[in-house]
């Protein structure tokens, strides 16, 4: 799992609605791939992103990013800022650990890289 | 990238060893996948530097298609399914992120306004589960900005037309073909 699905993710067990994102990380296996640079897809993720989420969720595995998201999030975006997005989000491999949610502290595991949304018949 | 040379290529696809029937598991023909995604891809640009979901993913061989679709995610009930799916991206050389979630019974909504594109054959509600074909197409068209490509069975085309015009989407149908399901 890639830091841009964690980004995505959010608790929905039932009646939990509020305050149930982002999933908080830990125990986790961390594993670098390198991956293509693709600069437009970067860009057209930039606006769909949940900033503070990614920031939060980057310094829970010791990666710091600017707090506020650079104004010109056009063709002159910096392309230093879209290298280090790029490691984060697209190179970065959650291999195991897991997720928990901050308001209902449901814990979702990761396991082999994908993470385990499935709730039981109770939760859901 | 030819039509031809990605339909041959696809022939190398693992399938599914034993199917769940109840959760209509069969695997897309390389015939029907490599012409769905070229289509959203060469005639509607929205596959290439697109945020991409593929809901019910099964054994992924709507994801191995495009090699340069940059991100996806592959969504399925199934941790088999998902197993087998990642065994064929890693055989194909193609990135996917996997999610085990149902797409039916939890909310979705954190995926709305993320993804651009979405891409999917739903089980078409033949073992005990009618209308689950909707709920997926319903879920999907929520969450995609731009497109859902979708394969049903002809018979529920009138009621698919009706349906979209309730949900106020456009609707279209791209083709006919023929497929066997074993």
């Amino acid at each position: 799992m890639r830091l841009i699905t964690h980004n995505m993710l959010q608790c929905h067990a039932k009646n939990c609605n509020s305050n149930n994102f982002p999933l908080q990380l830990s125990q986790v296996e961390i594993v670098n791939q390198e991956t293509e640079f693709n600069p437009m897809f970067l860009r057209n993720m930039l606006p769909k992103l949940e900033w503070n989420a990614l920031v939060k969720t980057a310094l829970q595995i010791n990666v710091t990013l600017p707090t506020v998201l650079p104004e010109s999030t056009t063709d002159d975006l910096d392309e230093e800022f879209l290298k280090t997005l790029h490691g984060i989000l697209l190179e970065t491999h959650i291999l195991q650990g897991a997720m928990t949610c901050p308001n209902c502290n449901r814990v979702y595991p990761i396991k082999d890289g994908i993470p385990n949304m499935l709730l039981n018949e109770t939760e859901a | 990238m030819r039509l031809k040379d990605l339909e041959g290529t696809l022939q190398k696809v693992s399938g599914f060893e034993e199917p769940k029937i109840k959760l209509e598991q069969y695997c897309t023909t390389p015939h029907l996948a490599a012409r769905m995604i070229y289509t959203a891809h060469s005639v509607y640009d929205d596959i290439e530097s697109k945020v991409v979901a593929d809901f019910g993913c099964g054994c992924g061989i709507l994801r191995t298609v495009l090699r340069q679709i940059f991100s996806t995610q592959a969504l399925d009930i199934d941790n088999d399914a998902l197993q087998i799916a990642k065994e064929n991206c890693s055989e194909f050389e193609v990135d996917a992120e996997f999610v085990l979630t149902d797409i039916i019974s939890s909310s979705m909504n954190h995926l709305r306004s993320k993804v651009d594109t979405i891409i999917m054959n739903p089980p078409f509600g033949t073992k005990n589960n009618k209308g689950i074909d909707m709920i997926f197409l319903k879920n999907a068209i929520e969450i995609a900005t731009t497109s859902v490509y979708s394969l049903h069975k002809s018979s529920t085309r009138e009621h698919i037309i009706k349906k979209s015009k309730e949900w106020g989407v456009e609707c279209e149908v791209l083709a006919e073909m023929k497929v066997s399901i074993i």
